[in-house]
């Protein structure tokens, strides 16, 4: 016999202390869920729980344990077993239990499959494989029109140079060179050996990025309505946000006057009353200008609302939208409503039809159930990829 | 005083012996808690990657969490055995440990099931099975994972689809022989060396038949793939044999789970009591360890639907060693495997002392006590043990132009196979097979059926 301790004496571990098979299949296993999951794409955007933390940069999915399959028997009308403990024939250890409407076809199988945990996408992660569904170009970050900044970027090397920008591997390479060519009595360093970077300024495109969400908090907008709106304003953001380095969002809720909030308090303002959509685009021009210079930002707006407007409004809106379109990169129209098969004729789906129909960088959407978000989402961003390439 | 582990072992086995227990050298190993738990999931101590085990490894974690799962000793047959202890666990419950290990080492020494495995297997399970891991590793390093892990998928899939009748290493059918059927192998082989069992006249008259492959319904999967798959890599075939040779090495695990346990739980009651070296506490702590693990599921006055093989085995030899002795306990641990043991000795008597019972259970959530007839009970009890745990699905044909047909013998299973499941199997097949794959079953009339894969069509 022999009996052998885990850890030797000089307290270096054995493998199975530095390694776990069984993390690693099982991290495997969540791989290959992804992949599954990532054809799935629809429900993933839908899920309207995206949004619990904006500043996270994941989401969590609902999935199943994937079952390796295995030759097993059909289940049984009537499952035999052992059992034990105090029982005679004829006992009913369970009674018959009665039939539970949303149950599957027959109970549950047993083993894997049933438990579900939450398994966390990074939101990049989505876009990447939104963008491959979708066909869609890689952008770079948007060349602005007039949009541009100075910047400072390193080019090359000299002999001279602020000590701050010393490039000590290029400096030890010359060294080096210089010593082997010189033999074992070289100097270790010599002053002709240094190397310092060399900066260049350049003119180079902004990546700064402003986006106005605009929410109708109206009476008639109830809490399926702002859902529908929060989540297509989420895939909407992530969708701009991935051509920006920064992106600032300002979010403005409206009834017949307009405010602006923070984002935690943006979707749970309840307004009372009619609706002016006119106050909402004011203060987002007001805001513009107070705050974003148009010619150092690119600018995007989305307007989420059921469409209900005081026809009194219409001019004022019009008018507002129009001043404002030159403005933006690209704007959105989100109606939310309860209806099937809205055909964006609204009051306020006119006003934009028309801002469109002038020209200007608009996209319209109908959202009425969740399984619409996916077809909006597609759409914006097929939109929104063909104005940046246009522009 | 303190007592160490390392000094109680030799004079625990030096009690084995005296006591007649026989076995190959045990190298005991202290190891943490989450390397019993792997080993556990993967059944070796090293073993080849595959994401299957990484779910049944999270459940095990689960029910660890949870409190529900302890594992105290793991061991693997070979020369040496290799037993592992948990560095957690008290002296107490090791020593115990220590004790039940040496019982299974005597078990597979002279069970005749695990005998015949281990010679085929070759007394080294651990190092090969490591071997395996590494070998496909490096397969994965060259060839990449995706097309590794579909191989392992069929592989694992159709692990319990192996025939230990037949030896490890076998000769491929070949189709060119038409004259002579080769000469019979294992089982059969031996059979025929019967007294009384005639050769049966070999048909060499008239015009040679083509050879139907297989000549008889082949049960072993895994082989019959390996070696007649039209287009298969020798990487591939590689695992299908690695899988298979594992396989090999845990049938007579599982076929003899009940009697192991029980062998071993009567071993280390017995040593514990006759060890006057251990000091009354070590003995009291360690009896009481042994009580946990013997006991039955059920407690005084519930009812459980499950049967603790433990209890069952334990109980079971305790009464055979009461009435017969120890000489004809040994003569049974020799000759039989579970189906054996409780078939012929476990009886309507003892059945009624342990309180056990047939149930059935409905789709609409019903249970109910229907039986206590012994031979209900029996098959009640062996049910999940059939086949490797596993419906027996065999090779039918191999079509000349290298459709292969399987068939599931629903005859022995009395109901056909889950259907769903079943076609995900054959897909994964069908990856490896390169060619038509078709499986007949039966629905839930009992009307014979096809399936395929999802993607071939009529």
């Amino acid at each position: 016999m022999s009996l052998h301790e885990s850890t030797s004496r000089d307290g270096v571990g054995r493998w199975y202390d530095l390694f776990s098979r069984g993390t690693r299949d099982w991290l495997r296993h969540n791989e290959k869920i992804r992949e599954a999951v990532r054809e799935q794409l629809p429900d993933l955007v839908a899920g309207s729980d995206v949004l619990s933390r904006p500043d996270n940069r994941t989401v969590k999915v609902p999935v199943r344990f994937m079952e390796h399959y295995r030759f097993r028997l059909r289940n049984p009308d009537v499952r035999t077993g052992a059992g034990q403990g105090k029982a005679k024939p004829g006992d009913v250890l369970r009674p018959a239990q009665p039939a539970r409407p949303g149950q599957g076809k027959e109970g549950s199988g047993e083993g894997e499959g049933q438990i579900t945990f939450a398994l966390e996408f990074q939101i990049d992660d989505i876009l990447d494989w939104l963008w491959d569904e979708l066909e869609l170009p890689h952008l770079k970050p948007r060349l602005g029109t007039r949009i541009e900044e100075d910047a400072y970027i390193r080019e090359g090397w000299d002999r001279r140079g602020a000590r701050s920008r010393l490039d000590r591997r290029r400096t030890m390479k010359e060294a080096i060179k210089r010593r082997s060519a010189q033999g074992p009595e070289a100097i270790p360093i010599v002053n002709d050996d240094l190397r310092f970077r060399q900066l260049a300024r350049r003119r180079r495109p902004t990546t700064n990025a402003v986006a106005f969400f605009l929410l109708d908090v109206s009476s008639s907008m109830d809490e399926h309505c702002r859902r529908l709106a929060k989540t297509f304003f989420f895939w909407a953001l992530q969708g701009v946000r991935r051509q920006f380095s920064t992106i600032e969002i300002v979010f403005i809720a409206h009834t017949v006057e307009a405010w602006e909030f923070e984002e935690e308090n943006f979707f749970r303002i309840h307004g009372q009353g009619g609706t002016k959509s006119s106050t909402a685009v004011h203060k987002a021009q007001q805001i513009l200008e107070e705050r974003y210079d148009p010619a150092m930002y690119n600018c995007y707006l989305f307007y989420a609302t059921d469409g209900h407007n005081f026809s009194e409004d219409r001019r004022r809106a019009t008018e507002a939208l129009l001043r404002l379109a030159p403005l933006m990169n690209f704007l959105g129209y989100a109606e939310v409503s309860h209806q099937n098969h809205r055909r964006l004729d609204t009051e306020v789906a006119g006003i934009w039809r028309g801002l469109g129909a002038e020209g200007w960088p608009v996209g319209s959407y109908s959202l009425t159930r969740e399984a619409d978000i996916w077809l909006a989402i597609k759409a914006f961003f097929t939109d929104q990829a063909a104005e940046a390439e246009a522009q | 005083m303190a007592e160490k582990l390392e000094d109680l072992i030799p004079k625990v086995e030096t009690l084995a012996n005296d006591l007649g227990l026989e076995y190959y050298p045990v190298e005991f190993e202290l190891v943490p808690p989450s390397f019993m738990m792997e080993v556990a999931v993967y059944g070796l101590p090293v073993r080849m990657p595959h994401w299957s085990f990484g779910v049944r490894w999270i459940y095990q974690m689960v029910q660890h969490r949870m409190g529900h799962s302890r594992i105290f000793e793991v061991v693997f047959p070979g020369n040496p055995n290799r037993a592992y202890l948990v560095n957690t666990n008290s002296l107490e419950e090791n020593i115990l440990v220590v004790a039940h290990v040496l019982g299974h080492a005597d078990f597979s020494h002279n069970n005749l099931t695990f005998v015949r495995s281990q010679e085929q297997v070759g007394y080294r399970i651990v190092e090969q099975a490591a071997a395996h891991a590494r070998r496909i590793a490096e397969v994965i390093e060259e060839i990449g994972e995706q097309r590794v892990e579909q191989v392992l998928d069929v592989a694992l899939a159709l692990e319990p689809h192996i025939d230990t009748n037949l030896p490890l290493n076998r000769s491929k059918y070949r189709p060119l022989d038409k004259r002579t059927e080769p000469e019979p192998e294992g089982f059969r082989g031996r059979y025929q060396q019967l007294p009384g069992e005639a050769q049966p006249e070999r048909k060499t008259r008239g015009a040679p038949e083509p050879l139907h492959i297989p000549p008889h319904p082949e049960r072993d999967l895994l082989w019959f793939i390996a070696t007649h798959a039209p287009e298969m890599e020798d990487w591939e075939r590689d695992i299908f044999l690695a899988v298979r040779k594992e396989a090999y090495y845990f049938q007579p695990v599982f076929n003899c789970q009940i009697m192991n346990e029980g062998w071993a739980s009567y071993w280390h009651s017995r040593l514990l009591r006759e060890a006057d070296f251990l000091s009354g506490q070590i003995y009291v702590d360690s009896m009481k360890t042994h009580s946990d693990v013997v006991r039955p599921y059920a407690g005084e006055h519930q009812v459980a639907l499950q049967v603790n093989p433990y209890h069952l085995g334990y109980s079971l030899w305790e009464h055979l060693l009461e009435n017969g002795g120890l000489e004809a306990a040994r003569e049974i641990r020799r000759e039989e495997d579970d189906f054996g043991f409780i078939r012929n000795y476990f009886t309507a008597e003892l059945a009624d002392e342990m309180g056990l019972f047939v149930y059935s259970a409905k789709k609409n959530g019903e249970i109910r006590v229907t039986s206590s007839n012994i031979h209900e009970l029996h098959e009640a009890i062996l049910q999940p043990k059939f086949n490797f745990g596993a419906p027996r699905v065999v090779v039918d044909e191999l079509k000349s132009d290298g459709t292969l047909i399987l068939r599931h013998e629903h005859e022995n299973d009395g109901r056909g196979l889950d259907l769903e499941r079943a076609r995900h199997v054959l897909e994964y097949i069908d990856r490896i097979w390169r060619r038509p794959v078709k499986l007949y079953t039966i629905d839930e009339r009992g009307r014979q059926i096809n399936i395929k894969p999802s993607w071939e069509i009529d």
